[in-house]
């Protein structure tokens, strides 16, 4: 599992609108990739665009290229839905689904694909899934009840095991731990150390500490100014954008600066 | 690295699929496939009724979405999957129940239309049924006009005000019991059934006037037992948007409480709530069944006295000349439907437009 | 309790209690409690009269399918509402097995399947639908829909006819229950559609997007997070529509051919509902007839009023569960 990302020429519009501008990255499989920048500076939108989850909103496209190793995801006859099955998404409100049990909600993705599944196998998936999130040892004696009544921690954590026991490539995150309290970011960020040996993972961070400790490579990115496309400034080993950038801009925004 | 690196993708394959077949290139229709397998299969199936001589639009329309539907569903299971396949046989469903709906609206707007318009005419709306007899190729419905105007005019007097200060009350002053139980017996009275209404009214004039005993002043106070309940709702919701601030800015300059509803919180919510009035006035303004019991049905004669004899109405005089049953009849019945239709219409719109120009800047 | 003091909104500023203050919220208090003497009024008044032929009734109301009430003073009446409850329930169930899915369909279609622009125009077309009067869509349905449906129902009985809801002869005429049906069910469309329509679009967006995410198609989204999400009210939509199904009165009077009698067959002329009974028996009622047909229109007012508490009730336990 893992798999490599390579962007090029990327434009994204809502529209007419260019909301980010020719963004071009390597995203290295096993490995943490940390965007940060200032609100609204399209790094967002540009995770989006990776699982092509972007175009469910109206208008929106995209142009340019998306490698997911050797195949562009959004060649012609790439199918969206099974392009958001390789490379999964947690959101930054933890969102299980409120009608289903822990159980159900882990399974769901991979009941899409096998509606006959066996109790055994489905058991086993439910078990890996949160094992790999952490969460199995404090759900194993409630399974059965639903996913809301868990503490917004825990439902991350819930909403990342559905997104492994599909068994992506990829996973990305978008602020995953804005709404959480710093226990819970905690917790979250352990797991993300440990997925990242079986897979390609993006974070869209607001935090910069937490880029600092989790990611390897850090992305930053930037508005050229108001109501213009927001631009990637510059990415590279988060050891290095954090202690000497070779751009101004992105000095300015770690230091606070700005932003 | 820099931000251009473009690394040649190393190709390793992903790890082995164990849930289904892991390829991103699932097979897909083209674009284009459903639009000319529509044109396609309908070609096809007006070729196969005419041969057959047999074409029907109902019967045409029916084929082609049944033959659509199968089609796409077996052409996405053999060249997409199984999945995709259902989702495109949702997705016609939905469209198709789309279009099973406009068939009844836009049957009905063309019929009404271009029946009503034989005899929708200046003399058709300028004359009454006075001395009309039923089958006579005359006639008309000013009478009908002038009780629809007066009696919605009557129960409209009724309904705002009590309306409105129930809103204001339940939204301002309110509080408690008696808050919880207006709120509850407005639900209850939204649900009464028009007919219910006008039994309402029978039973109370036959207790104050004595039985058989109609006019235009019972109708209306049966349609205001519909409307009073339409009117507090969204008069309330209104009252509701009207932000707390607004109330507190108010107070703070020393406006006394019923100063601050009058000049501040009703002119913010007046837009609203003049929309939400014009949308019950459309409502009860084609009301049958209680002027039926309340205001007679057979009043043939102009009577502008909402308190003296029979009073005629649109809705009624439709269902009377139904009743009547001639040709001639429907005739008339069909142009006074037109005639109410574009009363309806005409108070929606200028309704919508009272809500688009008129709104609040809150900017929300 | 002085008006200066009780308030959801923020305080008044207190002090003498100003003449203005008093008589506006009084006023507004008597409103409220006028709607409430208004509804105890409608409960007693028809309670009162109906009592007159109650008592005198011969006949137990509630099992008896004949309407004999239009009595001189030295007979006596014997008339019960069991067949018109039947009518009633029938004509009202049938709209509601037509219009749902329907409904349903359009909402879904509104809400996640039309371009926005044609979406709000939809909401629009569903609000007007709405608002055109029943007596309209009776004559539409008597006028113009029962003689285009005929055909319809020749098929039905002939191929369905085993049966015994399309069971023939057919009515030649279409004035039957299916017809009654029909237009009903064209009634209470967009009722539900509207109700339903809020509900999806109140799905929130994270568990939409979760379901897209995790590789599902619109299809299994809408399955996974729409319906479950939206399905209290969707049946507090439909209820609310059956509620109207089961009062109107216009478009069953005319368009349904009456007969007192409980029958199945909905493609025979036959059944009637208590409204319709209402409207046409009342211009020729003498005798205990009003005030029977007054005790008819309160078993009317009893089930709308069940099935309005119920939808009120579900449509509520939803809003609960979503906040």
């Amino acid at each position: 599992m893992a798999k490599r990302i390579d962007v090029s020429g990327l434009n994204v519009y809502y529209g007419d609108f260019l909301a980010v501008e020719d963004v071009s990255m390597t995203i290295e499989p096993r490995a943490v990739t940390a965007f940060i920048g200032s609100s609204g500076c399209g790094k967002s939108t540009f995770l989006r665009t990776l699982n092509r989850m972007h175009e469910v909103a109206p208008n929106a496209r995209v142009d340019g290229k998306v490698m997911l190793d050797d195949l562009d995801i959004y060649a012609p006859e790439v199918d969206p839905v099974a392009v958001r099955r390789e490379i999964g998404m947690v959101f930054q409100q933890p969102n299980p689904f409120p009608t289903m049990s822990i159980y159900d909600n882990v399974i769901a993705g991979s009941k899409l694909n096998n509606q006959r599944m066996s109790k055994s196998n489905a058991d086993d998936i439910v078990e890996r899934a949160l094992r790999d999130a952490n969460l199995w040892d404090e759900v194993k004696d409630r399974l059965a009840k639903p996913g809301s009544g868990l503490s917004g921690g825990q439902q991350q954590r819930l909403c990342i095991a559905r997104a492994v026991a599909v068994q992506p490539e990829v996973l990305l995150m978008d602020e995953p731990c804005s709404a959480l309290d710093p226990i819970s970011t905690l917790a979250i960020e352990d797991l993300i150390a440990s997925l990242k040996e079986n897979y390609t993972i993006c974070i869209v961070t607001h935090n910069m500490q937490q880029a600092a400790r989790v990611s390897d490579q850090t992305a930053f990115f930037n508005l050229a100014g108001t109501g213009q496309p927001g631009r990637l400034i510059e990415m590279g080993e988060t050891n290095k954008i954090f202690t000497k950038p070779d751009k101004k801009e992105t000095e300015n925004y770690i230091t606070g600066r700005f932003g | 690295m820099t931000t251009t690196t473009n690394k040649p993708s190393t190709g390793a394959p992903g790890d082995g699929p164990d849930i289904a077949d892991r390829s991103l290139l699932t097979g897909s229709l083209p674009r284009y496939f459903a639009p000319a397998l529509l044109a396609g299969v309908a070609a096809v199936v007006a070729g196969l009724l005419f041969v057959s001589g047999s074409f029907g639009l109902p019967l045409f329309a029916i084929g082609t979405v049944v033959a659509y539907t199968v089609l796409i569903t077996l052409a996405s299971a053999r060249v997409e999957n199984g999945r995709k396949a259902k989702d495109r046989l949702v997705t016609t469903v939905v469209y198709t129940c789309f279009g099973l709906a406009m068939v009844p609206l836009l049957s009905l707007l063309w019929t009404v239309l271009s029946m009503g318009i034989e005899r929708l005419d200046g003399y058709f709306l300028s004359v009454s049924m006075s001395g009309v007899t039923p089958t006579m190729d005359a006639g008309g419905v000013y009478h009908a006009i002038v009780g629809t105007i007066a009696i919605t005019l009557f129960a409209s007097l009724i309904s705002i005000p009590i309306g409105l200060m129930t809103a204001i009350y339940l939204v301002e002053y309110g509080r408690g019991r008696l808050k919880k139980a207006i709120t509850f017996f407005v639900d209850v009275m939204t649900g009464i059934p028009s007919i219910v209404a006008g039994l309402f009214v029978v039973a109370l004039w036959m207790m104050f006037f004595g039985p058989g005993n109609t006019n235009g002043a019972a109708g209306a106070v049966a349609l205001s037992v519909l409307m009073i309940p339409v009117v507090v709702r969204s008069s309330e919701e209104m009252l509701q948007l009207v932000p707390t601030q607004l109330r507190e800015a108010s107070y703070a300059l020393g406006v006394p409480k019923w100063l601050t509803i009058v000049k501040v919180v009703l002119p913010t919510a007046i837009a609203g709530i003049t929309t939400g009035i014009m949308l019950a006035i459309a409502r009860v303004i084609g009301e049958t069944a209680p002027l039926v019991l309340t205001a007679g049905s057979s009043a043939v004669a102009i009577n502008w006295d909402l308190f003296n004899g029979q009073m005629m109405s649109l809705p009624v005089f439709i269902y009377s000349q139904v009743r009547m049953g001639d040709a001639i009849n429907y005739e008339r019945a069909w142009a006074a439907a037109l005639t109410l239709i574009l009363i309806v219409m005409l108070l929606f719109f200028v309704a919508r437009l009272v809500s688009r120009f008129f709104a609040p800047k809150l900017g929300r | 309790m002085t008006t200066t003091d009780s308030s959801t909104t923020p305080r008044a500023p207190k002090g003498k209690r100003r003449i203005g203050d008093v008589v506006f919220g009084n006023t507004a208090r008597g409103s409220g409690i006028l709607i409430l003497a208004i509804l105890a009024g409608v409960a007693a008044f028809l309670i009162i009269q109906s009592f007159d032929a109650l008592s005198a009734n011969t006949a137990n109301f509630l099992t008896t399918t004949e309407w004999d009430a239009n009595t001189d003073a030295d007979e006596e009446p014997a008339f019960g509402v069991a067949a018109l409850a039947f009518g009633t329930v029938l004509a009202a169930a049938l709209a509601l097995v037509i219009a749902t899915p329907i409904a349903v369909g359009i909402a879904l279609f509104i809400a996640y399947y039309a371009p926005r622009r044609l979406a709000s125009l939809l909401g629009y077309i569903v609000d007007l639908l709405a608002a055109i009067p029943s007596v309209v869509y009776g004559l539409w349905g008597i006028g113009y829909l029962v003689q285009e449906l005929t055909p319809f129902y020749q098929w039905l009985s002939d191929y369905l006819g085993w049966i015994p809801l399309f069971a023939g002869p057919i009515s030649t005429t279409g004035r039957t229950m299916m017809s009654a049906g029909i237009v009903l069910a064209v009634m209470i469309l967009p009722i539900i559609t509207a109700i339903s329509r809020d509900v999806f679009l109140q799905v929130p967006r994270g568990h939409r997007e979760a379901a897209l995410a995790l590789g599902a198609t619109r299809w299994e989204m809408i399955r996974m997070a729409v319906l479950p999400f939206g399905r209290p009210g969707v049946i507090g939509g439909a209820m609310l529509g059956l509620g109207r199904a089961l009062g109107e009165t216009m478009a069953v009077a005319m368009i349904l051919s009456p007969a007192l009698i409980i029958s199945p067959h909905l493609l025979q002329s036959g059944n009637q509902t208590i409204a319709a009974h209402i409207a046409l028996q009342y211009p020729e009622a003498t005798g205990h007839g009003v005030s029977a047909l007054i005790a008819a229109g309160l078993v009317l007012f009893a089930i709308t009023l069940v099935v309005n508490m119920a939808a009120r009730y579900v449509v509520a336990r939803r809003k609960e569960f979503s906040e």
